[in-house]
């Protein structure tokens, strides 16, 4: 009844096609915003924001970007887990080496690096598809957590082998190390989540996603249509891998503020972001922050239910936290193979012929 | 979708994290799953049962009932810092968080946040350093320490000579198994033995061509800083390739019967350093049946009990409670804060009759701890290992470390931290 296109007329393409053509969505996504931005921020407090909120709207990022890759340009890989660590590892080189450096710069040029690496370890995709590329990704992943063990530099030669990021603020607010409020690391996080996010939606919109799409909906009829496959799946690899880049820096210096890279950075991680972005949906922004929210709130509530409030024990509780989110992730991948956005689809189709479904 | 799970959660949460005023908390970080169960095990039901036990016992620390709040980090640093978050808000005194990953994290926030953390015999080493470190300890000893003595026990055994000599070290590949390498580095230039590297990743289960490696060189000691499922990996290879096992030494997180019990009679032999005494053979223990496992109190299934890292779990939760009653008699209040425990632990004092007093004579080093040292002292003994009683025994006395080396170490690495983040030093 109330999530219609009818009534709300368009006078001009653009308005056409906006990413929400429904009043009604688009409502809801001002007042998403407006609530991350200017309600949650006042609310939040130092266990919400480093337990929840940052790992899932750093973990967005990564989705988004392995989503990109994946999602849109059906390149698989498994190396996201060593993209992020070269985003970290560079944005504590480019920390440590440039103090006086804008810490927005910093993650930026982190992303930038990853970028380039991503882009380096995407060339085999020209010649190799599917699995054999999703093995030539696995081979990335080792091999950087293995140069960032093997190679000091990377670390600044310190005993431990830990790097750990030194505090740095923007316009005089704390947004890296301890001292960070928990408000500003999270508006920090949610400014790169929104911007990235909305340049994901438009990319894809563009010729640029077309040409992704092309390529993995059939890449020898793209070709044919004149569609350039080097550049189209390095583009993707680049795009892919700055995000998940910008991932890796913001994890290391907002969230985590230490790190070592096989702990941190293991091919767990890599399976992690590839599971978050198959059950939120491939192809879909929206998708990417439900598997977020799946693969990082759900562990964290179970754990609440089952510990805070069953008084389990918690050897116990992590022992089922393991069946029930496995389960939970069978039971929808079987229900529903395109994940949480083809449900959230069908969800608004039926909306809007509710309550005349004939 | 995303919204309602948020409030689910908000209201989960909320409801969890109810805080329990007028005890004394204290946070354990315990694991009991994953790869590193084996031994995270013992060290919490230690940890719990002591702690019962001065429930049972004694009324808690003076006349206030603790309170210990355990939260499952299966090792792992994201959700370490969860475990953090979620118990700070409780009261928590003092963290013990039983990795060197997870200490790294907490070495900021919890100086962020005024509340001390332990990292008994791990963590990070330079931590010694009180004059930086103000909120972190380390007391009563540390790798570089355990390093040390290992090297003096190879020494002691060699005659007092091992120009030329060879020393392999299979370490775990991450911030844990890497603090040892620089002493060991400094301690060859001083005593000219040649030392190889050879790492072991995460989780540590596949360790064939390291062995293989040990097995062509034949170095003439091995040395181990292995922990859960690597330790008891270790030494089956080591018990393959024959290589013999009394050469083979770990620091005091491979020596646990957990470790050496799947080698079964490969394993005899084997040494490992520690930091306190082995077995039940305490006045404690007949308070501990009395109270706590016949009470049916016993934390975890109760089967840990005198094992070498239940001792250890039972050691950090002693000093845990000197140092908050010490803290009560500074302050003269029986709740303390975090910030009062801390000037507890920094007036901690454990002599002998202190420990006897407690049941436990002779259970470790007499030490005191101060601001300019967080370290304690630095002894260690070596135990070995008997196969065929299933038992450890400790073969040598406690015995000092190289300080000489090892506190121009602390003192160049601490004030690296203190210069990467704006600390001046000073006990004020």
């Amino acid at each position: 009844m109330l999530y219609r296109e009818a009534g709300d007329f368009k006078t001009s393409y653009a308005k056409d096609q906006q990413t929400f053509p429904i009043a009604f969505d688009r409502w809801g996504y001002f007042i998403t915003i407006a609530f991350a931005v200017l309600v949650v921020p006042f609310i939040l407090n130092d266990y919400w924001s480093n337990a929840v909120i940052l790992p899932f709207l750093i973990y967005a990022i990564a989705a988004i970007g392995l989503n990109i890759l994946i999602g849109y340009c059906g390149q698989v890989s498994l190396g996201s887990g060593g993209f992020m660590a070269v985003g970290a590892y560079a944005a504590y080189k480019l920390m440590t080496a440039f103090p006086e450096l804008n810490i927005i710069f910093v993650i930026l040029l982190s992303g930038g690096i990853t970028a380039l690496v991503g882009m380096l370890f995407g060339l085999p995709s020209l010649r190799i598809k599917g699995f054999y590329l999703a093995v030539a990704t696995l081979a990335a992943q080792f091999f950087l957590v293995w140069l960032f063990n093997k190679v000091p530099w990377f670390y600044n030669y310190s005993a431990s082998g830990q790097i750990s990021a030194p505090e740095r603020s923007l316009f005089g607010f704390v947004v890296t190390g301890a001292n960070a409020h928990p408000a500003t690391s999270y508006l920090f996080c949610l400014g790169f989540v929104f911007v990235m996010a909305w340049a994901a939606r438009n990319m894809t919109r563009g010729a640029n996603g077309r040409k992704w799409m092309a390529i993995r909906d059939m890449d020898i009829a793209a070709e044919i249509i004149g569609v350039d496959p080097l550049k189209a799946k390095l583009t993707a690899f680049g795009v892919s891998s700055f995000y998940i880049g910008i991932a890796g820096a913001l994890l290391f210096a907002v969230y985590l503020g230490a790190a070592e890279v096989g702990e941190a950075f293991g091919i767990e991680k890599s399976f992690l972001i590839l599971f978050m972005v198959i059950i939120g949906g491939l192809g879909s922004i929206f998708g990417s922050f439900a598997g977020a929210a799946f693969m990082v709130l759900m562990p964290v509530l179970l754990k609440n239910i089952m510990v805070g409030q069953m008084s389990w024990p918690t050897d116990l509780a992590s022992h089922f936290q393991f069946v029930i989110v496995g389960g939970l992730i069978v039971i929808f991948l079987i229900v529903e193979p395109h994940g949480l956005a083809q449900l959230w689809r069908l969800a608004k189709e039926k909306l809007r012929l509710w309550p005349f479904p004939h | 979708m995303k919204l309602t799970k948020l409030a689910a959660a908000a209201i989960a949460a909320t409801i969890a994290a109810g805080p329990v005023l007028a005890d004394l908390v204290f946070p354990s970080l315990d694991y009991r799953t994953g790869p590193y169960a084996a031994n995270g095990i013992p060290f919490a039901d230690g940890y719990a049962d002591y702690f019962a036990l001065v429930n049972a016992r004694d009324g808690g620390i003076g006349g206030v009932a603790a309170k210990v709040v355990a939260c499952e980090t299966g090792y792992n640093t994201e959700k370490g810092v969860e475990c953090y978050e979620s118990t700070k808000g409780q009261g928590a005194l003092v963290y013990q968080p039983l990795s060197t990953g997870i200490t790294y994290q907490l070495i900021p926030k919890a100086t962020a946040d005024g509340i001390p953390v332990h990292s008994m015999g791990y963590g990070r080493t330079s931590a010694a350093n009180g004059k930086v470190f103000r909120n972190i300890f380390n007391y009563p000893a540390n790798y570089w320490n355990g390093a040390s003595i290992a090297i003096n026990h190879i020494l002691a055994e060699e005659g007092g000579d091992i120009k030329g000599k060879s020393v392999a070290l299979v370490y775990h590949n991450s911030a844990y198994g890497k603090e040892p390498i620089r002493t060991l580095e400094e301690l060859s230039k001083k005593h000219g033995y040649k030392l190889t590297l050879l790492a072991v990743d995460h989780p540590g289960q596949e360790q064939k061509s390291q062995w293989l490696q040990i097995r062509r060189e034949k170095p003439d000691y091995v040395l181990m800083w292995g922990w859960g499922v690597m330790n008891q990996v270790a030494i089956q290879e080591a018990a393959n390739i024959r290589y013999p096992m009394d050469h083979f030494i770990g620091i005091w997180w491979s020596g646990s019967e957990n470790d050496t019990l799947p080698a079964g009679d490969g394993a005899n032999g084997y040494k490992a350093l520690n930091m306190h005494n082995v077995g039940s053979d305490y006045p404690l223990y007949a308070d501990l049946k009395k109270y706590v496992y016949d009470a049916g109190n016993a934390a975890g299934a109760g089967d840990q009990s005198g094992t070498v890292l239940y001792n250890r779990g039972m050691y950090a939760a002693m000093l845990a409670v000197e140092a908050a009653k010490t803290a009560q008699e500074i302050h003269g209040t029986k709740d303390i804060t975090p910030a009062m425990m801390r000037d507890g632990m920094e007036a901690l004092v454990i002599d002998e009759a202190k420990m006897a007093g407690l049941g436990m004579p002779n259970f470790g080093p007499s030490f005191s701890v101060s601001c300019e040292n967080h370290g304690g002292p630095g002894l260690g003994a070596v135990q070995q290992w008997d196969a065929s009683t299933k038992k450890w025994t400790l073969i040598t006395e406690f015995g000092p470390s190289d300080m000489d080396v090892i506190g121009a170490l602390i003192a160049e690495d601490s004030a690296a931290f203190a210069a990467e983040n704006n600390i001046t030093e000073g006990c004020n």
